[in-house]
């Protein structure tokens, strides 16, 4: 076998071993209790009322920028992973390049905070 | 046939032997959590938390367990059943397999890859997607919202989150997390929580609590308005299943913490006395110190509002964060300390 994929191979039986006890514990719950299931009880939670509409409507569009900026700075982390692992073979070089790129991007998250777009009033 | 025995049988079956140590315990701190949860806070308030199932209340995490275990499963009319199951047993698996690599000891580790730390950061990640899942395919409003809010607080602390590794991983030159604990041996004052880093390490364990959706960020189970969030439609078992998750990443979060700022399984100074003691008892005084401290935390403050929580992930913890990342590389450099690539 392959040394990389040994490393991961406990990693793989981990995850067999807890899925396997995930479902077991749900599928013995499910056979062991009685079920005695109703049309009221299977109906939504709304506080005791019938469901007025359906749960999927439309919601506040900040979520979706929050989100989106997210990806931005997650990426800009993933980035970072390598760069601080190599820190030591790259110097003041590796340095100077990283400052400048997270200069471009603090532009960016200056411009959309005065844009507003971190507001949640 | 005795070849492939030692070559494949053997090992693996090392391996299951392996994932049980840690499973068992795992759960069962698990359990004995909720009730210390209940203790700690009771004491706090002067009450004296449960103490009627066994002596001191210590059956009590087992009563709530068989009393979830036979109830009902409910699937509501409504939700979309295969993601409605799928969504607990997410979160459950997810909160488990982040402990194939935490190092519980010198060389104590099931898989000791060399990219420990972004295996952690990606697994805690992926976190969302169970209670997202759950939201939606519960089809019940208070489960959607609560879900919508979950996300966006997990997503926007996983970015400071992230931003503190990194400073962590810049004094150590490495992602491995048994490298990342040797870095800081030599007794406390070594520690990165006791170092420069020690903002970041306020921030992580801010952060740690916001990612975990404990007090005082529990928004998405704000019982007053929110009734409990995402989880409201589940039952029995599969509730079950997302309130262990969500303690067992309390407990791993723990870990982190203790793994990246308070030396992992080293003792706190380094002759007679404290060596004696084994590492994973340090370890795990460790995890369970962090752990009372977000009991404590959740006795003590009340809870955020929820432009405050946004307010102060991006625009307090975003900024600090960012800046400290500039701030340690060019500390590292300019006093010549910046390990050799790959770590020591």
């Amino acid at each position: 076998m392959d040394e990389l994929l040994r490393e991961y191979l406990p990693i793989l039986i981990f995850l067999v071993i807890a899925t396997g006890i995930a479902v077991l514990m749900v599928v013995a719950s499910y056979l062991v209790a009685k079920q005695r299931p109703d049309s009221e009880k299977l109906s939504a939670y709304e506080c005791g009322f019938e469901a007025f509409d359906d749960a999927r409507s439309r919601f506040d569009v900040r979520f979706y920028l929050v989100a989106i900026l997210f990806i931005i700075f997650d990426l800009e982390v993933a980035f970072l992973f390598p760069w601080a692992v190599a820190f030591g073979d790259i110097g003041v070089f590796g340095f100077c390049s990283m400052v400048i790129f997270l200069a471009v991007l603090t532009v960016g998250f200056i411009y959309e905070w005065r844009k507003g777009a971190l507001e949640w009033e | 046939m005795a070849e492939f025995f030692d070559i494949y049988v053997v090992p693996t079956a090392w391996i299951v032997g392996g994932v049980l140590l840690i499973v068992v315990p795992v759960l069962l701190s698990v359990a004995y959590l909720t009730l210390a949860e209940r203790k700690v806070i009771g004491w706090m308030q002067l009450r004296k938390g449960p103490n009627v199932v066994g002596p001191f209340g210590l059956l009590q995490p087992i009563a709530d367990g068989l009393k979830l275990f036979f109830k009902e499963t409910i699937i509501p009319s409504g939700a979309n059943r295969v993601i409605f199951l799928l969504a607990p047993v997410v979160t459950f698996v997810l909160s488990l397999v982040a402990w194939a690599v935490i190092p519980f000891g010198a060389g104590i580790v099931l898989a000791d890859v060399n990219v420990g730390i972004l295996y952690l950061f990606a697994i805690s990640s992926l976190g969302v997607y169970g209670i997202i899942m759950a939201g939606w395919a519960s089809n019940s409003k208070y489960a959607f919202l609560g879900a919508l809010r979950s996300a966006a607080q997990m997503v926007s602390y996983e970015v400071s989150i992230g931003f503190v590794i990194i400073t962590v991983l810049l004094a150590v030159g490495s992602l491995n997390l048994s490298k990342i604990v040797l870095a800081q041996a030599g007794g406390m004052h070594h520690w990165f929580g006791f170092s420069m880093l020690m903002p970041m390490f306020a921030v992580f364990f801010i952060s740690a609590l916001a990612e975990t959706n404990r007090a005082p960020f529990d928004l998405p189970e704000a019982e007053a308005e929110l009734v409990s969030g995402y989880n409201v439609e589940y039952s029995a078992m599969t509730f079950a299943m997302f309130f262990l998750g969500e303690y067992a990443n309390m407990i791993l979060m723990s870990g982190m913490t203790a793994i990246l700022f308070l030396g992992g399984w080293l003792p706190p100074l380094e002759f007679a006395p404290f060596t004696w003691v084994p590492g994973p008892v340090w370890f795990a005084l460790k995890i369970a110190f962090v752990l009372f401290v977000f009991l404590w935390v959740r006795a003590t403050f009340p809870r955020y509002r929820y432009d405050q929580l946004m307010r102060l992930g991006w625009k307090v913890f975003l900024p600090l964060s960012l800046l400290w990342v500039v701030l340690t590389a060019g500390w590292l450099l300019a006093f010549d300390m910046v390990p050799p690539a790959g770590g020591l």
